[in-house]
């Protein structure tokens, strides 16, 4: 990476349709600027999270994750948020003992009418990990003390090997 | 899967989206993506221009998924869903991608990285639709009762225009009597109408309609089911009373030896008896026994009400009643607390005697009120000779409630009316800013002023009656920076008013949740959307109705209690309704029976089937929050429309650019082996 | 096919405990007719083959291959591509090969970090002079060679292409003898395909669930369980709700809780991410401090999420920082912010 070129972080975010989805929505129409590091996707509640999203999106080259729902006690499906809140907090201490540092996966609560909050979480989350670094996964999967990670590059072994 | 032809659409919003976002540049890009057939610009998507488009597109050019770039798909993704229908496409095979809201209009500054960001919002978005399926809406009936929460004005409303056009609905008040606060006020603004003048007649027809089923001193339990199909239990709670035997006329109220002060329909300035009837024009008529008062139930002595019923109708022993019924629709129209002054201890509410709150006012100027309709102070006898009154206690205040409440600005000039009209007082009116926004209200106020009130704009420091200047001693002195002059003023006054907030009833957040409806943060319930549907709740089938959704003055109440029978009134006239089918279903032949989703589902759509050993969804009841399909350990519940593969795949879409797990020849530097 | 029109079958074990080999014969009696019904032309455990026979062999002369055992060094990385060239049908055998199973829980740790560990600081091994297995050593008489130990242990289909999976460990004898019929008959499930059930260990398992309510987690020896009652239920750790059926529920069913060993259900791509889906559901608390108490009573859940599938899921190992590539787990234990309880 270019010295040059600040590292912009890529984050994957989950925002509920009633909630922050709107919040989001709302901090459009108020035209309020943030940084354009979220790549956003929308889910009925947080409590449709499966786990697995957050592990592909870090798989597949975001740099963090970020999880917005309704504030407890205002889940438009009364309770998906506190699911989400316990499978988070399960999720990251596993994702700790795989070497992902707590701050990359972030949940977060914004009502419709909170749209400040959303963009400042966006903000915020966004130089926290910028300070951490990328993660961009792929480098853990492709392994040069290995040969090499990919199948594409294990075509290229294969030539060597079998001779 | 077989091939898919999606069709790409990036709308410029006119400059809304164009301005920031290179919108030429995304769709050249995006017809690249795997599986896309077609993809252009246009300017207005959603335009029938625009929507032409894509129909013309799904006809002639065989598409099989659409994907349109442009607003939120809460602005308009049932537009774009209709266009595909028309053509022949099955609405939920269409997605919306937002590069407005979230792109173009958030990231302004930086239109590179707006562009870039929607590229990846495009690419989920396709990425995502080729595994949608076509889905059809589940249509169910709607059973044409309704039940409405609350009988004061809304609530009256709305249960008589349901009536009146033929059908039936069950009225649930928590008081002995319907007619809310309204009940409670002597006359109203601006035209000075007798607040009960124009309140009973309505109160009588609610009593009297034989499509009104009225059910007084009763409480919603416990709601279930969804639109159009609720059932709910009501408690109806036991008067002692037989009210078949009542004929409503007074003597046990007249004989009852146990005084209590009325802190509900009096607001604590009058008495009522342990078994009363809440006012005059109650309906019904028949009267309560306040068990927490009443001597019988204390010491088992007394049951003077007994010995004088000339019907018999006293019934000590007499036990609540549980019902279950079942309504298509609820309207919630729960009213209002009035804010509790003794929270603002600088303006003396509850230590210093003359110091009354508008409802205690209310009650004192009415002509039925325990002072007769005299304006007194607390000893009941003494005139005042000045009289304060003061706005914005507990609204427009951060230490309390942010928001204003509306009407107190015009309830106060009412007050000031009054005392002019009955005595001699000169009257001060402290406010802050003079909000009289309606029909005749502005006029009302010019009209006060050439009364000869005093108008002190400053917010009131303190209601003390610590004398320090001559002519103080004895009075209330309210202490008041006046900011048209810019000096300090301590008013030496008589009686003191204090204007109070309406706020949400104290149990409105439980209420909420017992309905499944929305609560902001200070209580009152939440609309669908603040402009265009105040009325309608996030729940389909429960609506909203008067101050429970925001503080307002009559005129807007009785609107919004007709507006949301007319909702109703639509639900039942069609008869049934359409529900979206974003909803999860299990693969019974493949769950094991785990039950780990089976206390998830926060409207217990989720059965056990004890002798088959497998978990079962009910349709009908399921919202499709997806709580059980992410919880399920072997992913065999199906989420529709946001299905494990779909979500996936919109991940894969909007990380398109990053490898996707495959090696990035830069993102690591590689380095040999140690 | 031989020349006595017997199909030809090998067997191979790579980083594995050797299990899967007598699994293998768990068959009983019907070894016999295995290897009536086969020829066997590759089986180092049992059998006197040599590499040089299986290179000798022309592409895709061998009909089936059960490789079982992960890839964890460059001798297993070379047999596995050699006996895909010569192979017709690949057949991962056993948690090894199919989910990485034992030998992947070594992707918490660097071949370095390894190393250091097995050969001088574990408290039994006396090596000052810091002597560690070299790739090449030169000696007199030539060049000694060793396989080179990777960094990250591959399942056998993170290497080469693979038809067919035998999950668990071992896999139950009636699966490979399910496998070993449909081979000879012919009726094969589409390649890619796991030879197995579709549903989840709870099938299988005797016990009485019920909707669950999870307030502490037991270790095993923590409590007497009662032997009806869902392990779950009784908060000991089962791992059965996400892991495929086969076995009969062996473990369950001896007062034990299911460790995963066949990998998550059909189609279900990253086990772990269901474990943690399904138990953080049950835990019976709303409020950040009282969820984070709970989940103090699991430690290591990464260890019990991936026992068996941490190589085979979607982020395969423990991150390697840039430049040294260490493994770096994060030490202290993730709480939650108590703010996001309102």
């Amino acid at each position: 990476m270019s010295d040059l070129q600040e590292f912009q972080p890529v984050i994957v975010g989950f925002l509920c349709n009633w909630c922050s989805y709107r919040a989001a929505d709302l901090a459009g129409t108020s035209r309020m600027g943030y940084p354009a590091t979220l790549r956003d996707i929308r889910i009925m509640c947080t409590g449709r999270l499966d786990p697995a999203f957050v592990l592909k999106a870090l798989r597949g080259g975001a740099d963090g994750v970020l999880i917005m729902g309704c504030h407890p006690g205002q889940c438009h499906y009364e309770e998906g948020n506190y699911k989400a809140l316990r499978r988070v907090a399960l999720l990251k201490r596993t994702l700790a003992q795989l070497g992902v540092e707590p701050e990359r996966v972030q949940l977060g609560w914004a009502s419709a009418a909170e749209g400040v909050v959303f963009a400042e979480k966006v903000a915020e989350m966004t130089e926290q990990i910028r300070a951490l670094g990328p993660l961009r996964w792929g480098g853990n999967l492709a392994d040069k003390a290995n040969g090499n990670g990919t199948l594409a590059g294990v075509a290229a072994m294969d030539e060597e090997v079998v001779s | 899967m077989a091939e898919e032809k999606v069709g790409v659409y990036i709308c410029h919003c006119g400059h809304n989206i164009a301005g920031t976002v290179d919108v030429e540049a995304v769709a050249e890009w995006a017809k690249d993506l795997p599986n896309v057939e077609v993809s252009t610009d246009y300017k207005f998507m959603c335009s029938s221009l625009g929507q032409e488009l894509v129909e013309e597109d799904i006809r002639e050019k065989g598409l099989t998924r659409v994907v349109v770039a442009a607003c939120s798909p809460h602005m308009h993704e049932p537009t774009f869903r209709k266009a595909c229908e028309r053509a022949g496409l099955n609405p939920y095979l269409f997605e919306m991608a937002n590069i407005r809201e979230h792109a173009s209009w958030v990231h302004a500054d930086d239109p590179d990285a707006a562009t870039e960001k929607t590229k990846a919002i495009v690419a989920g978005a396709v990425s995502r639709v080729v595994h949608h399926e076509p889905l059809d809406t589940l249509v169910v009936p709607v059973n044409e009762k309704t039940m409405v929460v609350g009988g004061g004005i809304a609530g009256i409303n709305t249960a008589l225009e349901i009536a009146n056009a033929g059908y039936p609905v069950v009225l649930v008040e928590r008081e002995p009597s319907i007619g809310g606060h309204m009940a409670q006020f002597d006359k109203t603004f601006p035209t000075l109408d007798c607040s009960a003048c124009i309140l009973t007649p309505k109160m009588f027809d609610v009593g009297n309609h034989p499509n009104i089923e009225l059910m007084t001193y009763s409480e919603v339990e416990n709601v279930e089911g969804y639109v159009g199909n609720f059932t709910v239990t009501i408690r109806q709670k036991a008067r002692k009373i037989n009210i078949e035997d009542c004929t409503g006329c007074g003597d046990c109220w007249e004989r009852c030896p146990k005084k209590v002060v009325d802190t509900d329909y009096e607001a604590g300035l009058g008495y009522r008896t342990a078994v009363y009837r809440p006012f005059p024009q109650a309906v019904p008529k028949y009267p309560v026994i306040d068990v927490e008062t009443c001597i019988y139930y204390d010491t088992g002595k007394c049951r003077a009400c007994e010995k004088f019923c000339p019907t018999g109708a006293i019934n000590f022993e007499q036990e609540d009643e549980v019902v279950m019924t079942k309504v298509g629709n609820i309207v919630l129209a729960t009213g209002y607390d009035l804010f509790d002054c003794r929270r603002i201890p600088q303006y003396g509410f509850g230590r210093l005697a003359n110091v009354f709150s508008s409802l205690e006012f209310e009650r004192m100027t009415n002509a039925s009120g325990p002072t007769g309709g005299k304006i007194v102070l607390r000893d009941g006898v003494t005139e005042p000779e000045s009289v304060a009154i003061i706005h914005c206690v507990g609204s427009r205040d951060k230490n309390y409630n942010e928001y204003c409440s509306g009407i107190c600005c015009m309830a106060a000039l009412k007050f000031a009316h009054l005392i002019h009209e009955k005595t001699n007082a000169e009257v001060y009116n402290c406010y802050i800013d003079m909000r009289s926004a309606f029909k005749d209200y502005e006029e009302f106020y010019n009209r006060l002023m050439e009364e000869g009130t005093h108008f002190i704009r400053g917010r009131v420091a303190e209601v003390t009656d610590a004398a320090r200047m001559p002519g103080e001693e004895g009075k209330l002195i309210v202490q008041v920076e006046d900011t048209l002059i810019g000096k300090q003023r301590r008013v030496p006054v008589d009686m003191v008013i204090l204007m109070a907030a309406m706020e949400p009833r104290w149990d409105s957040v439980e209420v909420s949740h017992q309905f499944g409806i929305g609560c902001s943060a200070a209580g009152f319930f939440t609309e669908k959307h603040p402009k265009l549907d105040p009325i309608a709740t996030m729940s389909d089938g429960v609506f909203i109705a008067g101050v429970a959704q925001g503080p307002k003055d009559i005129p807007l109440t009785v609107g919004q209690g007709a507006a949301a029978a007319a909702r109703v009134l639509t639900l039942i006239t069609t008869g049934e309704v359409e529900m979206e089918p974003v909803r999860a279903t299990i693969d019974e032949a493949r769950c094991s029976g785990c039950r780990i989703c089976n206390n998830l589902c926060p409207y217990g759509a989720i059965d056990f089937l004890e002798e088959e050993a497998v978990s079962r969804v009910n349709p009908a009841l399921c919202k499709g929050c997806g709580t059980c399909v992410a919880a399920c350990p072997s992913q065999i519940i199906t989420g529709a429309h946001f299905s494990y593969e779909q979500i996936m795949a919109e991940i894969e879409g909007v990380l398109w650019d990053m490898g996707n797990g495959q090696l990035v020849p830069d993102a690591q530097p590689v380095t040999e082996s140690a | 096919m031989s020349e006595n029109g017997k199909p030809k079958l090998a067997l191979y074990w790579a980083s594995s405990c050797g299990g899967c080999e007598i699994s293998v014969l768990a068959v009983h009696e019907k070894i016999l007719d295995v290897a009536e019904a086969f020829d066997i032309v590759f089986w180092p455990c049992v059998m006197d083959f040599k590499e040089k026979d299986v290179e000798a062999m022309a592409d895709g002369e061998i009909d089936v291959c059960l490789f079982n055992g992960a890839i964890r060094n460059s001798e297993n990385e070379h047999m596995a591509k050699l006996l895909r060239r010569k192979s017709k049908v690949m057949v991962a055998y056993g948690s090894c090969s199919h989910e990485g199973c034992m030998p992947g829980l070594a992707n918490f740790f660097d071949r370095e970090q390894m190393l250091n560990f097995i050969y001088v600081d574990s408290p039994s091994t006396d090596n000052p002079e810091r002597v560690f297995p070299q790739v090449e050593t030169e000696k007199p008489e030539g060049t000694l060679t060793l396989p080179e130990f990777y960094n990250t242990v591959k399942t056998l289909d993170q290497v080469v292409p693979v038809e067919y999976y035998l999950p668990g460990c071992p896999p139950e004898a009636q699966w490979t003898l399910a496998a070993v019929e449909a081979i000879l008959s012919g009726e094969l499930p589409p390649p890619g395909s796991v030879i197995g059930l579709d549903v989840t260990v709870c099938d299988e398992c005797p016990r009485e669930r019920s909707e669950k309510k999870i307030t502490h987690f037991y270790r095993p020896y923590e409590i007497d369980p009662d032997p009806d009652i869902c392990l779950l239920d009784q908060g000991l750790f089962c791992a059965g709700i996400a892991t495929r059926a086969g076995c009969g529920a062996l473990c369950p069913r001896v007062n034990m809780g299911c460790r995963g060993c066949y990998g998550p259900n059909e189609g279900v791509e990253d086990q772990g991410a269901k474990l943690i889906a399904g138990i953080a559901s049950v835990i019976d608390a709303r409020t950040p401090e009282d969820i984070d108490a709970i989940l103090d009573t699991l430690p290591d859940p990464a260890g019990y999420f991936y026992r068996f599938s941490l190589a085979h899921s979607m982020l395969h190992r423990t991150a390697l920082a840039e430049g040294d590539r260490t493994a770096q787990a994060i030490e202290e234990v993730p709480r939650l912010d108590p703010k996001l309880g309102t």
